[in-house]
């Protein structure tokens, strides 16, 4: 299947600044993709040369197969990090508006909205003016005014802020059920793991690289490190037994508490194979419980850069 | 509809539906009528006030000078002392007293007079008393030298030099004035309409910018659709107001006027006080023919072509000056940024004015009036002073109305192109506080 988008070395700068440097991105159909990075990494650069409001200098960016082109427009649906409403006009006007710009016909974009008014149940806010309004009650107009065209392609940056976890949680829904009916989303954000959850595929960028992109899964899986988080129910002395621990294997920290006689530790392990260890700690004691330690992106993004010697 | 069509419309009502707008456009009519009305109404009522003078004559002389005049009229104490005369003058609470001490002659006594006043003399007292004073010092010198004053009068008659052009036609004086006043009035419109209205685009584009709706709007048209959406919305609405401005304007002075009983021909008498900055009408010479003249030369001022060439120059001025208007707005982040921006978009408009109204008055073919007439920034309102004497012969030569137009209209693709480009950046830049060296910085992103 043809990826929804493809970014194609692009680069761009501002003045002396970079803010993208050849990065190179394939979004699959139908997924949620994690566009990760620090403030100022040039995720926004990228998101806004997606959107043509922005063009790269150089570099192609394609979008179902086809150059990027004004058309597509109409098929993206953008989220923008700046995000407001027109503070004096009226919800239902400037919603029509917004959906009208897209390319939605009048009659069309009031069904629509009507539909989703009632769906976020703010159906009574219609003749309400904007600044009437809570921050996170705008918040859900402009997600309604984002999905109302049915984008082939949605971008949300930084999705979640202003919401109260409640409506964050509504809003995650609504667009866990998009992803259902096929639609692809981008998610761009600096608190890696508020999406880590949602997202299938992630990209980290730094410093106007891109660093790290593919699968979430099988990026967990490469930065694997083989460290475990043990708990032991000892009998007897525990530090003797960290000790006698500490000849055969890598142990990074522990923990002992004397009146529960639990004791807990993070093993570090040569390879994957857990077998030898879990034998020997066996015979020593009561195995409470024996877990791999999965990274966070967060996680993998320091050791990335760390990697790479910054 | 278009998405241009779309934004325009939302501009327009957003500014008309806007509170401080609608309160604008129909008070300010009743303002501007009020005080016409005002200016005219206290004209009249100090017209009506006279001036009361007493005299004490104790010359030979000029009795039977001081007769009441329009504005002044005199009352005669006889045989009492000065200091009398002064007490009586302030508690009958005259304007003043007129002394005039015995003397051996008519030249000592009027050199020996004096007019006693509470304050400072009223300048018609001071006016008429020294005409009275003057006519009768004249006829005695005159007829010292054995002159009368009917030969005097004939010496007096003053003389003017007719002119003609080249064709044999007459000219008449102060016509040139009389129809650089016509342009510069169309030539203020514009100023006014471009300060007015630029302000609102500019404050309509920080808007956008405060409110952060900027980028979700700018994913969806083009930023240059954006811009001049807002340029033209705005500009139907100013265009809307002053409609009403005008029509309403129009209907409240002739309706104030009937009920107030006040003259039109007093409203003329005092030109400078309504026109304001707009300096005085030239004066109009007496005489039934040459005000038959006159309005001949007013009907061959090429009414169509001034108006044709108004809704040019408007169009294309105004563009230029509020997409450097929209270009501000999108580089600062609040309205107190824009002051170090806003002076040198001014300056050339006032410059056009001022240079208009003190070249293009004297000599409206003059290589300052020409130039500045060419000079894209200031063409609107200067060209449009000079057009009232026609095109062609004795008027504007046609290549300089011709270059004028397409300079502006260059000018006017160069800055849009460049308006859009500073607009473009300038509308996702939050925080910074712009320079002119950032501003050119931007022209190459």
């Amino acid at each position: 299947m043809t990826p929804i988008l493809v970014v194609d070395n692009v680069s761009k700068s501002f003045g002396g600044h970079t803010a993208l440097s050849q990065v190179s991105l394939e979004i699959p159909k139908n997924c949620i993709y994690g566009l990760l990075g620090p403030n100022g990494a040039g995720k926004t650069t990228l998101i806004r040369i997606i959107n043509q409001i922005s063009f790269p200098d150089s570099g192609k960016v394609y979008f179902d197969g086809e150059p990027l082109a004004p058309r597509h427009i109409a098929t993206i649906g953008y989220l923008p990090e700046e995000r407001g409403l027109y503070k004096s006009m009226k919800v239902g006007e400037q919603a029509l508006y917004l959906a009208q710009l897209k390319g939605l016909s009048k009659s069309e974009a009031k069904k629509r909205l009507k539909y989703w008014f009632e769906r976020l149940e703010i159906g009574d806010w219609w003749n309400k003016k904007i600044q009437e309004l809570s921050k996170g009650m705008a918040q859900k107009i402009q997600f309604i005014v984002t999905v109302l065209h049915e984008p082939k392609l949605l971008i949300f940056d930084e999705p979640f802020s202003g919401f109260d976890p409640i409506n964050a949680n509504k809003i995650k829904e609504e667009i866990l059920e998009l992803k259902q009916k096929g639609t692809s989303i981008i998610f761009s954000t600096h608190r890696m793991e508020s999406v880590e959850e949602l997202c299938e595929y992630i990209a980290l960028i730094h410093k106007s690289h891109k660093i790290l992109d593919g699968k979430l899964s099988n990026i967990k899986k490469a930065h694997k490190n083989n460290v475990f988080k043990v708990g032991l129910q000892v009998n007897g002395e525990g530090e003797g037994l960290v000790n006698e621990l500490k000849d055969k294997f890598q142990i990074l920290d522990h923990v002992f508490d004397p009146f529960e006689k639990q004791l807990d530790f993070t093993l570090k392990l040569p390879t994957a194979d857990t077998t030898e260890a879990l034998a020997l700690l066996a015979k020593k004691a009561n195995i409470n419980h024996f877990e791999e330690t999965i990274p966070s992106a967060n996680d993998i993004f320091i050791q990335t850069v760390k990697a790479k010697g910054e | 509809m278009s998405k241009l069509g779309l934004i325009i419309k939302r501009e327009y009502l957003a500014k008309v539906r806007n509170k401080s707008f609608v309160v604008m456009t129909f008070l300010s009519p009743i303002l501007m009528v009020g005080m016409i009305v005002l200016i005219a109404y206290l004209t009249k009522i100090n017209d009506s006030e006279t001036h009361i003078v007493s005299v004490l004559n104790e010359s030979a002389y000029f009795h039977g000078d001081f007769l009441p005049g329009a504005s002044v009229s005199f009352i005669e104490f006889k045989d009492i002392a000065l200091p009398q005369a002064k007490d009586s003058t302030v508690s009958l609470s005259y304007d003043g007293l007129l002394h005039i001490p015995a003397s051996a002659d008519l030249e000592s006594a009027s050199q020996a007079a004096f007019l006693y006043t509470k304050d400072n003399p009223v300048s018609e007292v001071l006016n008429r008393l020294e005409d009275i004073f003057e006519d009768r010092l004249r006829k005695n010198r005159l007829s010292h030298l054995g002159v009368s004053n009917e030969e005097f009068s004939t010496i007096e008659k003053g003389y003017e030099l007719q002119t003609a052009t080249f064709d044999g036609e007459r000219n008449l004086k102060g016509i040139n004035e009389l129809k650089a006043f016509i342009g510069g009035g169309f030539g203020y419109l514009i100023m006014m309409f471009i300060i007015i209205y630029g302000g609102f685009v500019m404050r309509s584009v920080i808007e956008e910018k405060t409110s952060r709706i900027i980028e979700v709007i700018i994913s969806s048209v083009k930023p240059f659709q954006l811009m001049l959406g807002k340029i033209i919305g705005n500009s139907l609405a100013g265009v809307t107001q002053f409609a009403i401005w005008i029509f309403s304007a129009s209907i409240l002075l002739f309706i104030s006027l009937l009920l107030l009983d006040i003259d039109m021909a007093a409203l003329g008498a005092n030109p400078a006080m309504q026109s304001g900055t707009m300096g005085a009408m030239p004066p109009m010479p007496d005489g039934d023919s040459d005000i038959q003249k006159y309005a001949n030369e007013l009907f061959k001022i090429p009414w169509l072509l001034l108006l044709f060439s108004f809704v040019i120059y408007f169009i294309l001025g105004y563009l230029i000056y509020s997409s450097i208007y929209a270009a501000i707005g999108a580089a600062v982040d609040n309205e107190t940024d824009t002051q170090q921006f806003i002076f040198p978009i001014i300056l050339p408009l006032m410059l056009a004015i001022y240079v208009g109204f003190f070249s293009v008055f004297s000599n409206p073919h003059g290589p300052i009036a020409v130039g500045f007439s060419l000079f894209p920034l200031t063409s609107p309102i200067v060209m449009l002073m000079r057009l009232p004497g026609g095109v062609g012969e004795g008027g504007v030569p046609l290549w300089q109305l011709v270059l004028s137009i397409v300079l502006l209209l260059l000018t006017f693709l160069a800055i849009v192109w460049l308006a859009a480009k500073i607009y473009r950046v300038g509308i996702l830049m939050y925080g910074k506080k712009p320079t002119y060296k950032e501003l050119y910085k931007w022209l190459k992103y």
